[in-house]
């Protein structure tokens, strides 16, 4: 396969199957994806897509029934999880209740036959890098939640892997801590470079913490790419309804859906007419939400009749009261268009604004 | 008004919300089957221990510490004590080692296992005397099959007197014991097995650790206090037991397989020494109780981790 770096990259799948039941669940099929050297990359999707069995593959926690997994380069099909030269931190953490924090933090270098002397010295240097220096004599069930993902960091780092898999390391930290946490883990990240390959369902995680994003949905690759290109240009209905927070609107119209993103959705005199496309809300019913005005109503003159939502950031300044009708726009430039069949994307076109 | 007091009526308090009362009732039957069948024998086998009671004379008259000084200068009892210590030791060392061993097994996913998990289950479910007796019939001296697969493979030139030369009659008690045992370590041990999360022995895998040690620092260290169950279990049923003893070899001609408990019997029924039987039976009591409660206290020590 083609390189384009010239380099290896840290970890490749390539038509990565993997059957359940003797092929009656499909949990991975056919997932073609690389990561680039120190890379952030996210697996994202909803529950039951196949990230964390993915994930699990490249760890040689599970074996894939077909394609291959490659870690620096290297087919590590067959090779147990101890031979790729990888560190992952489960969800639970998984740390080992009977040791104490050293204990657990060198369990994998004594694994690897490493000095005692060196050992101590190397356990203290992760520690120390993720602040929990001082916790070095405790016992897991003697720390709090944020300490424990720590713990288990440092764990993973001790050994300098290739990679990092992490496996929806936040979800088990309560609202608060999880936005803290999120820094943290991306700042450590940076410092220490190395390649990480993370799963979440959470897109608000995703989109904060990735280098790039792949989006998963029933075992298959529907999109690669920056948040920004995620976000901004999904390849398919699916990526334009999972990413975003309300979802992309999507009106049908000639047998193809007009996506457009709730803040683009605004009162027409606040978008420039120059290329502005219009649209007829019906209002029924306004939230105030963090200092955002999203309105719910139903959108006409665009397409079909469809309800959709309008995010109006404070700036905007336009009085709107539900039960009545307003002019709305959106910039054409910001339209996406799907096939109504399969949801792919499709070629633009232009919508003359009603008169 | 007459349907206000219905109404009252209705919500008052029955005897089915009464949580103590009902507490007592679900009790009594325990209570009552554990005092008439555990404390009442066991003060009863106190009170023999300090009489003269026999078979022939049921009069009870005090006695004081005279059985047991007669115990201690019996060399038959001190052989029976030893031997009691011995059979209990090395049977609960192996129960517990092959019990590990089987509940790998009983754990582990691979076709048939619902047949293996059913003959592994099997020597515990079988009634103690019936197995025991099955096992004379294996050990027999003329026709035994084991002397005659031994025999065929060119291991031995004649037939061992598994139950009549003092040393393989002790291997023969010990292994009958760790045979009717095993499985219930087994069982007890799989449970503690099973309670391990999967992502701990996932995690220790990812970090590098082979079988062994895997096995050797994570699943032993955290299926410690099961395995102090299941020791205690094996070392008291073995301790306790003398039905094996007892059918095999009825404790050798010369004593020489003799536990405690077959010699109280041998005592206290066949002899008619009731208050001799007692007061040797006696003496599993305070050691079973040192050993239940350090057992039980390392277990809570364990589990606090």
């Amino acid at each position: 396969m083609a390189n384009p770096t010239g380099k290896a990259a840290a970890v490749e799948v390539r038509n990565l199957v993997k059957e359940y039941d003797g092929g009656r669940v499909r949990a991975v099929d056919g997932v073609s994806l690389r990561s680039e050297e120190g890379e952030y990359l996210v697996l994202l999707g909803p529950s039951g897509c196949g990230k964390t069995t993915l994930l699990r593959t490249i760890a040689g926690l599970e074996q894939p029934t077909g394609g291959e997994v490659l870690i620096g380069g290297n087919v590590v099909n067959g090779l147990p999880p101890r031979a790729r030269k990888i560190a992952m931190v489960f969800q639970s953490y998984a740390l080992y209740p009977h040791k104490t924090v050293e204990a657990n933090i060198v369990f994998p270098l004594k694994a690897e036959g490493m000095k005692r002397a060196r050992r101590a010295e190397r356990a203290r240097w992760a520690a120390e890098l993720l602040g929990i220096g001082g916790l070095l004599d405790r016992k897991p069930r003697q720390l709090s939640g944020g300490e424990r993902q720590r713990v288990a960091l440092a764990r993973a780092l001790v050994r300098q892997p290739l990679v990092f898999l992490l496996d929806e390391p936040l979800s088990n930290l309560d609202a608060k801590l999880r936005a803290t946490a999120r820094d943290e883990l991306k700042r450590f990240q940076q410092e220490v470079g190395t390649t990480t390959v993370y799963v979440t369902h959470d897109q608000t995680e995703a989109m904060g913490l990735g280098d790039r994003i792949a989006v998963l949905d029933k075992g298959r690759l529907r999109q690669v790419g920056r948040p920004m290109d995620v976000y901004d240009d999904p390849a398919d209905t699916f990526v334009a309804t999972f990413i975003g927070s309300p979802p992309m609107n999507l009106v049908p119209r000639d047998g193809r859906l007009v996506g457009f993103r709730p803040e683009h959705l605004l009162p027409a005199e606040v978008v420039p007419a120059a290329d502005r496309v219009g649209v007829r809300l019906a209002v029924d019913r306004l939230e105030y939400l963090s200092g955002d005005r999203h309105v719910y109503g139903t959108a006409s003159g665009i397409g079909e009749p469809t309800r959709v939502i309008a995010r109006l950031p404070a700036t905007v300044l336009t009085p709107i009261e539900a039960g009545r009708t307003y002019g709305f726009a959106v910039r054409g430039e910001k339209l996406r268009f799907f096939d109504a069949a399969s949801g792919e994307r499709a070629e633009p076109e232009r919508i003359e604004s009603p008169s | 008004m007459s349907a206000a007091s219905g109404s009252h009526r209705a919500g008052r308090r029955t005897l089915a919300d009464r949580d103590g009362f009902l507490a007592w009732v679900f009790l009594l039957p325990s209570v009552v089957y554990i005092v008439a069948l555990v404390a009442v024998p066991f003060g009863l086998a106190i009170a023999l221990a300090f009489s003269d009671v026999t078979v022939g004379d049921p009069s009870y008259d005090w006695v004081g510490w005279q059985n047991f000084e007669r115990n201690l200068g019996d060399p038959v009892f001190w052989r029976a004590l030893g031997n009691t210590f011995l059979f209990t030791g090395v049977s609960m060392l192996l129960i517990v080692v092959f019990g590990k061993v089987l509940a790998n097994i009983l754990v582990a996913d691979f076709r048939g296992k619902w047949l293996v998990r059913f003959l592994v289950l099997l020597p515990w479910t079988t009634p103690v005397a019936l197995s025991t007796i099955a096992w004379l019939w294996l050990l027999d001296s003329i026709y035994s099959p084991i002397d005659w697969t031994l025999r065929r493979l060119g291991l031995i030139d004649a037939n061992l007197n598994w139950l009549g030369e003092p040393t393989l009659e002790m291997v023969s008690v010990i292994a009958v014991h760790v045979w009717r045992l095993t499985p219930l370590a087994a069982v007890i041990v799989m449970a503690g097995l099973v309670a391990i999360p999967r992502d701990l022995d996932e995690a220790a895998r990812v970090d590098g650790a082979g079988f062994w040690r895997r096995m050797f620092e994570i699943t032993v260290p955290l299926t410690l206090p099961v395995i102090a169950v299941a020791a205690l279990f094996g070392a008291i049923l073995t301790f306790t037991d003398m039905t094996v003893v007892y059918v095999l070899t009825r404790g050798g001609a010369t004593h020489s397989s003799e536990v405690l408990a077959s010699w109280a019997y041998v005592r206290g029924i066949g002899g008619g020494d009731v208050g001799q039987g007692a007061s040797i039976a006696l003496f599993l009591f305070p050691i079973l109780l040192a050993a239940a409660i350090a057992i039980l206290r390392s277990v809570r020590r364990m589990e606090v981790l």
